[in-house]
């Protein structure tokens, strides 16, 4: 049983103190959906997580995982930032993550999010929506336990919507974790619903 | 140490300690420069142009000793995190780099009538110019970077890259053959400069320490009040 | 090892699709060679003493250009981020970037620099050490450049800010490339301080550009 657990974590960026005293616990299957208005500190959790933050108090623990690796070497994170080059063709830019990774399943990528017909394009083609299609599709390139998704709806027509949605859902039903910051509901029960930015 | 890291502990403490420093600063001075330019005999070989020394070298002294403890603090800083380390490396960098010009302008009126000429291309005087150009590095390093968090990180790791070059400048008179006279003070088996040579210099020493260590606070409490003022006005916008 | 040879390959990818990298660091280094008899007049004796040294700084120069970017497009479209959490640590991310700019961008520039010594009457005697110390030397140019980089990823005009913080730091290199540069034999005591200072360079580079680069993620 994996379970992710943060306990009264505050977060302060360029002196601002964005949270404070934020808590949940997620266990294998779940999914915590954040909600806030713009600035309530969703991404900065996200971030937290990963460990591409640092708390100004509080802890994030995950335990359950492989414990030689932190809780960001077994996560995804994917945010607005889309990490494409845009010079290397759509099936390139998954080779490079899949290998920098440790080992991707490309065909499954290419298949998560309907991209094969696009696979030998430069990525500087790819519409908006296109981009991140690609960008998502690193989650189903390289299995990892635990995914950060911020704001992963955005640009997606309601067929890649779809398909994120079943991607998430498979990867809940196999034991995986996701904590999903997003505006917009998804088509998927979250297991609990984080609220930031409501106690001013 | 971690008594002092309280902000409101260390302005009260610099309130105390500020007046104390300035008198026995300009005491400091006075004794030192009356010894300098009037009872220390001048130099058998230079002469009268002897007198810049005391004002230049405990000035190159104190670049090399401020930029030494710029970078001590930025090592205190990230391994004890220790909150008034980043801020006091800060202060001590303009401090230090004005030390460093003052030896520079001091050695180049040296200069002239000695080597004949405002300046040489040796290794010490090289390795202090370099010197200059790293203090001017770690203060535009604070001024780029718009986050003082993330600011102080950076900087940390400015500082203590450029420590590299502070042995250079020590040794660069013994490693290569350099113009520039060779150390007569801090050498093994002692000083070999005049009993009435080398107290001129070690009061000139202590005054420059004293008012470095002046200038640090002041530049430290005024620091603490910018970040204050940060706070507030980030408190201001808060929830608008 | 494997991970690592990913990161350089796609790199060595991007810069022949992009172009731009080697190219122009190089027309910046024939133009900066080519300013210097205009401004020093074209005594050839003159341009004969100064060949090397002249070399040295159009190669200095022209490592510094193009170090800005090294990590800055890596930064910009998230792909930091999420190298940051990958296996391989940022150390060695920092040394295989450093590396890929080395092949890309330095290494080129080494190589075909002293052959545009012709242009200030290099001494044909010197070319040969030259080649030899550049050669080296620019796998210190770009280890430092990687560090400058990562120092300044997120500054919007960290160009000049590399440059002030670098430069200092090539000051060593300077001296005992060009002294390597006028050797008569081969091999000699600047050559062997010039290996040092790339070697030191290969392990203290990736510490510190790694602690900015994650100072920068946070």
């Amino acid at each position: 049983m994996v379970q992710l657990q943060a306990d009264s974590l505050a977060c302060q960026r360029g002196g601002r103190t964005v949270f404070t005293d934020v808590k949940f616990t997620l266990s294998s299957g779940q999914l915590l959906e954040l909600r806030g208005p713009n600035g309530a500190g969703k991404s900065s959790l996200l971030r937290l997580i990963a460990g591409l933050g640092e708390a100004v108090s509080g802890q994030i623990t995950l335990t359950g995982g492989n414990g030689d690796l932190s809780i960001g070497q077994q996560a995804h994170y994917a945010a607005h930032q889309e990490a494409i080059k845009a010079p290397l063709t759509v099936a390139e830019n998954l080779k490079f993550w899949g290998d920098f990774l440790g080992g991707g399943d490309m065909a499954a990528a290419l298949a998560a999010f309907d991209l094969k017909a696009l696979a030998d394009y430069p990525a500087a083609l790819l519409s908006a929506g296109q981009k991140r299609r690609l960008s998502l599709a690193r989650l189903a390139l390289v299995p990892r336990l635990l995914w950060l998704l911020d704001e992963p709806t955005v640009g997606l027509d309601a067929n890649s919507l779809d398909r994120l949605t079943r991607l998430l859902r498979g990867h809940l039903s196999s034991g995986g974790l996701a904590v999903v910051a997003t505006h917009a509901p998804l088509d998927l029960i979250a297991d609990a619903t984080l609220v930031l930015g409501t106690a001013r | 140490m971690q008594k002092f890291a309280n902000p409101a502990r260390f302005l009260k403490l610099a309130e105390t300690l500020l007046p104390p420093i300035w008198g026995v600063t300009i005491l400091a001075f006075a004794a030192g420069l009356y010894m300098s330019l009037v009872t220390a005999p001048p130099d058998y070989q230079q002469g009268e142009t002897v007198r810049i020394m005391f004002v230049h070298v405990p000035a190159a002294w104190m670049a090399l000793m401020v930029y030494t403890s710029m970078a001590a603090a930025s090592v205190m800083a990230a391994i004890f995190r220790h909150p008034l380390a980043d801020m006091a490396a800060k202060a001590a960098a303009p401090i230090g780099a004005m030390f460093c010009l003052l030896a520079l302008i001091t050695g180049s009126l040296w200069g002239k009538p000695m080597w004949g000429a405002w300046w040489v291309w040796d290794a010490r005087l090289t390795s202090v110019f370099v010197l200059l150009l790293l203090y001017l590095g770690y203060m535009a390093v604070w001024q780029a970077i718009e986050d003082p968090h993330r600011a102080a990180l950076i900087a940390r790791i400015v500082a203590i890259a450029g420590f590299i070059n502070v042995p250079i400048v020590k040794f660069s008179v013994d490693w290569w053959n350099s113009l520039h006279q060779g150390a007569s003070v801090f050498r093994m088996g002692g000083p070999t400069i005049d009993a009435r040579m080398l107290w001129p210099l070690l009061i000139m020493a202590l005054a420059y320490t004293l008012l470095f260590v002046g200038l640090l606070l002041i530049a430290m409490r005024s620091e603490i009040a910018q970040r204050k003022l940060r706070q507030l006005r980030l408190a201001g916008i808060e929830g608008r | 090892m494997k991970l690592i040879w990913a990161l350089i390959r796609r790199d060595l990818t991007l810069a022949t699709r992009q172009g731009g990298g080697a190219g122009t660091a190089i027309g910046f280094f024939v133009t900066v060679i080519v300013l210097l008899p205009l401004g020093l007049g074209p005594d050839q004796a003159l341009l004969q003493r100064i060949a090397p040294g002249a070399l040295w700084i159009a190669l200095l120069l022209s490592v510094l250009l193009s170090a800005e970017r090294i990590f800055q497009a890596d930064y910009e479209d998230g792909s930091l981020d999420a190298m940051a959490l990958g296996v391989v640590p940022l150390e060695l991310v920092v040394l295989a970037k450093a590396m890929a700019h080395w092949l890309t961008t330095s290494l080129p520039l080494a190589v075909v620099a002293p052959l545009f010594g012709f242009l200030i009457n290099l001494d044909p005697q010197d070319i040969l050490p030259l080649w030899l110390a550049m050669i080296l030397g620019s796998i210190f140019l770009s280890l430092l450049a990687a560090l400058g980089a990562a120092i300044t990823v997120a500054l919007r005009r960290g160009g000049l800010l590399v440059s002030l913080l670098i430069l200092p730091f090539y000051v060593p290199c300077l001296i005992f490339g060009v002294a390597a540069s006028r050797a008569s034999e081969l091999v000699q005591p600047s050559l062997l301080i010039l290996t040092a200072l790339v070697l030191a360079s290969f392990v203290l580079v990736p510490v510190a550009a790694a602690a900015a680069l994650r100072a920068y993620l946070k």
